[in-house]
């Protein structure tokens, strides 16, 4: 007799376990499949958590899971090669409740989290990959693992797979991913002494800051480079459009260690110990890369539905959200015994409603507009840099004088008319 | 000086459990050598597991990072890929 759930949450990180902990927590009879050997695992980020999403699912869950630091600043460097022109918020409304967010090491959050799924009743078992789904008249019926007699059932599936999305490439609601769709991100985890932490980047106990690199950190190429504090680690990445670093010919770890021996970035990490290594890819299709999230039995959710906010570095909110939005749905489907596309599709249309809809369509276009205009990258942010050092550096010449030396260095009429047509055109995708 | 700064300095920081059998395959060698003469995958896998060596691929599937970019990135739709079976590969311990 074959084993039967009501459904299977494949994929144990924010988004499926998220979808487990709902479930189980309303009576479903949820198994929870996790291909690594822990969840978390196979898990990379660059660790900011968001407080409001994940406090949706376990209220006040600050004060129990393994967090690293609640983050207090948020600051973009606009780098070139010897210079950077910084914006910051630093607010201490942050550092205290109900917080805004938190750096975390996933492979200790995700472990948590998913012992909170456990206590809810859900079953979790790990070092088990979901090979296919079981398909029967055009319905997902279940998985098939790669364990011996693997075959699992369930009324519905909910495919939190990840980035790649291999199950729900095969059951064609996307194609496979374009090299423009995802970006590939390396990094490490760099061991340093809290106190040399907090003294480098401004903070008191248990407050974190984080920094998010444009312009040199990638050599021009769209992406960015970050820096985040954890408790006595630092996570330093950098992410491209894989297309990027196919059409420069870039190695990912030599440009992460471009950014780690910059001499914008070398103060903050200097006399660390290296203890990780990590690469994943994120997926950045945006809007327009969003494949069909509901079939009949089936849903899909998280990064394996390309739900990511690249502008606003947001992925891990999205995840849990659309766990949370896949569960509220399989609790009613599951009221009316209806397991259909038609019934499922309630899925995305609460996902389009939400602030993932919302802001991945405000962005729809961003990255594409940015993949295929260099210039940001490679011309602005170098011509700011030099706008600032102009205007800020004392040597006799008048502010009149200076800025119109700025005013030169933007070129010729033509050039100041792409300029101002190209900011138009930042404005346009972006508001 | 900072440390780890070659790639195989960053693999030594990470732990693998590696399977017996590999879960990356390229299809066909000849592709590789009579089509493709940038060898991509050779520069843009993080873990430098493609290393091309005179006629044909040497994939060190052992330190891969389960990323998916040689599958997605790969010119010529090349590389048959799948996850390690279960339990195995790659396994991150902090981040």
């Amino acid at each position: 007799m074959p084993e039967k759930f009501d459904c299977i949450v494949v994929g144990a990180g924010p988004a499926g376990t998220a979808c487990a902990y709902e479930l189980a927590k309303a009576g479903v009879n949820v198994l929870l499949l996790e291909r690594g050997e822990y969840p978390g695992a196979k898990n990379v980020m660059g660790g900011v958590l968001y407080r409001k999403m994940m406090e949706d699912i376990i209220p006040e869950f600050y004060k129990e899971a393994p967090l690293e630091r609640p983050i207090v600043e948020q600051r973009f460097m606009m780098m070139d090669k010897e210079s950077a022109v910084t914006f910051s918020y630093k607010g201490l409304e942050w550092g205290r409740e109900p917080y805004n967010n938190f750096t975390v090491l996933r492979a200790k959050f995700d472990q948590w989290f998913a012992e909170k799924a456990v206590e809810q009743g859900a079953l979790l078992v790990c070092e088990t990959v979901a090979v296919e789904c079981i398909v029967e008249n055009g319905r997902v019926i279940g998985v098939r693992t790669d364990r011996p007699d693997g075959d699992i059932y369930a009324d519905v599936v909910v495919l939190a797979d990840g980035v790649n999305s291999l199950l729900a490439k095969q059951l064609g609601f996307h194609r496979e991913w374009r090299p423009d769709e995802v970006a590939l991100a390396t990094m490490e985890i760099l061991k340093l002494d809290k106190n040399v932490i907090e003294d480098r980047f401004n903070l008191e106990a248990n407050q974190g800051c984080t920094i998010e690199i444009f312009g040199d950190a990638t050599k021009g190429i769209l992406g960015t480079g970050f820096l985040y504090t954890n408790k006595d680690t630092l996570s330093i990445g950098v992410g491209t459009l894989l297309s990027g670093l196919i059409k420069h010919k870039i190695k990912p770890y030599e440009l992460l260690e471009y950014v780690k021996n910059h001499p914008m970035i070398r103060p903050y990490i200097q006399g660390s110990e290296p203890v990780e290594y990590l690469a994943h890819l994120i997926p950045e299709g945006g809007y327009h890369s969003i494949p069909k999230v509901a079939g009949n039995g089936v849903l899909v959710v998280g990064d394996a539905a390309q739900l990511v906010n690249a502008i606003h570095r947001e992925g891990s909110n999205m995840a849990m959200t659309s766990g949370r939005l896949a569960a509220e749905t399989i609790i009613m489907a599951k009221e009316q015994n209806d397991f259909s596309e038609s019934m499922l599709d309630q899925y995305r249309m609460k996902l389009m409603e939400s602030f993932i809809g919302q802001d991945l369509k405000k962005y729809k276009d961003a990255t594409h507009h940015f993949e295929s205009f260099p210039q940001y990258f490679e011309q602005y942010i170098p011509m700011l840099n030099r706008a600032a050092s102009q205007m800020f550096t004392v040597d006799g010449a008048s502010k009149w004088e200076k800025q119109k030396k700025i005013w030169r260095d933007l070129g010729s009429t033509k050039q100041k008319f792409k300029l101002a047509r190209d900011m138009m055109k930042a404005w346009k995708v972006m508001k | 000086m900072m440390k780890a700064q070659t790639i195989e300095e960053k693999q030594y920081l990470v732990r693998f459990n590696a399977d017996t059998k590999s879960h990356l395959h390229v299809l066909d060698d000849n592709i590789c050598l009579t089509k493709c003469p940038d060898k991509i995958c050779t520069i843009f896998c993080p873990a430098a597991v493609y290393k091309w060596e005179d006629v044909r691929m040497h994939v060190g599937y052992e330190g891969c990072h389960e990323c998916g970019s040689c599958r997605i990135g790969c010119p010529h739709e090349n590389i048959q890929w799948e996850y390690p079976r279960g339990g195995h590969g790659i396994v991150f311990r902090l981040g």
